[in-house]
């Protein structure tokens, strides 16, 4: 190798990587509390995902196998080129399958397959704080969340109740973790909510710009809030997967030309494509005898 | 009214450095009694307000207020979360600015909601249902009840305020200038309405104001300011037809009369 400057194993310095630890031990000790870090400038602007990309680097050893998804998909921008850094940077082995990979950095999705003890799921997280855009002052949150003083997040439910009829908050849906904190859990579709609950999977939140780290422990309980006469509801859809047949998985509308036309996908690529070797077909599919032509 | 103040308030201070905000009050404040706090701008009334609200830490001496378990307690020995949860239930504060007091961006039926979902209320059916209630006993319309109180004048959103303050049914509810910036048949109105509400919950109140008439109309009992001090104290009939001391006097007949 003749390399004159070279990045230290997974881009941050170990003082960093250290200072980022300590923030991650202390948000799995106090499930759903936003730690404070000092986060660093990463080489992407915010809101790609420096908060995600920096506890990923934290956690990360030569032994991984890492994930990264956005939206679900593993070919798109985001998950590319961060998917690359950490080749690059840390020379680990990626994968897009969900059960080969001990890490998986996540924008806005949690696979479909199920999690597995072992495996970490990192958040890329824009704003952490839950109460935030109904209490601007970040003095009295932190205030709220010490004291257990919740009764506003019920005011945006009743809100949305009152304007539509229903619980219309369908990402970024609030969760009590542990019976204690409130928590943002990253605009996630609701749909992924139930996924957070009891999972064997260690889940970690990084939030760049904010300066936020938080966590949920495998096997913590994580109750979606609500009303007793308007309970949570996940999003469910009339249609399966047009590509693989799937029914209960979170779809993805694709324009397919400028008439209208439309057809529903499964936003988690991977979980598409395992079904559609294993022969399931959905109405749009690619016939495989025509394709190999 | 019961034979035990529900406030007690002890040789309560404050100084703003050397300027004394209010000095050396002392007075009780029993069940079901309102008490009006009159004075000229300055002389101390939304200071001496504010840290009988525990809004603002007094310099010297206590306020012990009676629980409802008959205890009576300090209200600045109280840990921060009993005092705020003090503040949303068992108590109501009016602010002259209604702004201050709602949240202007959610809905009138969720203000009144929000102390209901503070104490753990999760029904939203019932929930609405005491928000109806109220708005219809402040005299708003029900059909507003998804309507943003920007969109109320000044006379509704202060009525709403209301509303929000009493709806857990607080013993104790504090006022600064209830019925400032509202012009006079709105004041009236408003005036009429809190007076019926006092009565009829049995609300203790303290109202601050600097109108000789909304403290006739309201309070059973009034405290006069001047510079920080109580100059006269008494039942406000007797204070405002009889006045003793030389400032009463002064305030009193300086009352223009139409």
């Amino acid at each position: 190798m003749t390399e004159l400057a070279t990045y230290n194993f997974a881009y941050l310095d170990e003082q960093t990587k250290r200072m980022i630890r300590r923030a991650i031990l202390k948000a799995i000790a106090i499930p759903g509390y936003q730690v404070p870090f000092a986060s660093r400038e990463m080489p992407m602007p915010y809101g790609w995902g420096t908060g995600g990309v920096q506890v990923t680097a934290a956690v990360i050893g030569p032994k991984d196998t890492l994930k990264v998804i956005d939206q679900g998909a593993d070919d798109t921008t985001n998950a590319v080129s961060i998917r690359a850094f950490f080749q690059k940077t840390a020379n680990v082995r990626v994968t897009t399958r969900t059960a080969e990979a001990t890490i998986i950095q996540t924008r806005h999705r949690i696979p479909e397959a199920a999690l597995q003890t072992g495996q970490i799921l990192v958040y890329q997280v824009p704003i952490p704080e839950p109460l935030r855009f109904l209490e601007p002052r970040e003095t009295e949150t932190r205030k709220m969340h010490a004291l257990e003083e919740y009764g506003l997040m019920h005011v945006k439910l009743y809100e949305d109740i009152a304007r539509h009829g229903h619980i219309a908050t369908t990402y970024a849906y609030p969760v009590k973790v542990e019976g204690r904190y409130v928590m943002d859990p990253s605009p996630t579709p609701k749909f992924d909510n139930p996924k957070m609950h009891n999972s064997p999977a260690l889940q970690l939140f990084g939030a760049g710009r904010e300066k936020r780290i938080y966590a949920i422990p495998p096997y913590t309980e994580v109750v979606s809030l609500d009303f007793e006469d308007h309970p949570f509801e996940i999003q469910t859809f009339s249609q399966p997967c047009a590509l693989c047949g799937a029914k209960g998985s979170y779809l993805d509308e694709v324009i397919l030309d400028d008439k209208g036309g439309s057809m529903f996908v499964c936003s988690d690529t991977d979980f598409c494509e395992v079904r559609q070797e294993k022969g399931h077909r959905g109405h749009l599919a690619a016939n495989p005898a025509e394709a190999a032509e | 009214m019961s034979d035990l103040p529900l406030l007690k308030v002890n040789a309560l201070s404050k100084f703003y450095g050397s300027r004394i905000g209010c000095q050396n009050v002392t007075f009780e404040l029993w069940p079901g009694e309102v008490l009006a706090i009159v004075g000229e701008s300055g002389s101390g009334k939304t200071t001496l307000l504010n840290c009988l609200a525990t809004r603002l830490a007094p310099s010297a001496g206590s306020v012990e207020y009676r629980m409802r378990d008959s205890q009576f307690r300090d209200l600045y020995r109280l840990s921060e979360a009993e005092r705020r949860f003090l503040m949303r239930t068992d108590w109501g504060f009016v602010h002259q600015n209604p702004a201050d007091g709602l949240r202007m961006t959610v809905s009138a039926g969720a203000n009144v909601g929000e102390r209901l979902m503070a104490v753990g209320d999760r029904h939203y059916g019932k929930i609405r249902a005491t928000a109806t209630d109220w708005l219809g006993r402040v005299e708003i319309a029900e059909d507003r009840i998804d309507d943003q109180p920007r969109a109320f004048s000044g006379g509704m959103r202060q009525r709403l305020q209301i509303a929000r303050n009493l709806v857990t049914n607080p013993r104790l509810v504090f006022m600064d200038e209830p019925t400032g910036g509202l012009d006079v048949s709105v004041q009236a109105r408003l005036l009429d309405l809190l007076r019926g509400l006092v009565s009829d919950l049995g609300l203790a109140a303290i109202v601050v104001t600097h109108d000789l008439a909304v403290a006739r109309l309201l309070s059973h009992r009034m405290m006069v300011m001047k510079d920080g001090h109580i100059v006269e104290t008494g039942l406000t009939d007797r204070v405002l037809d009889d006045p003793q001391a030389p400032y009463t006097q002064l305030l009193v007949s300086s009352i223009l009369q139409v």
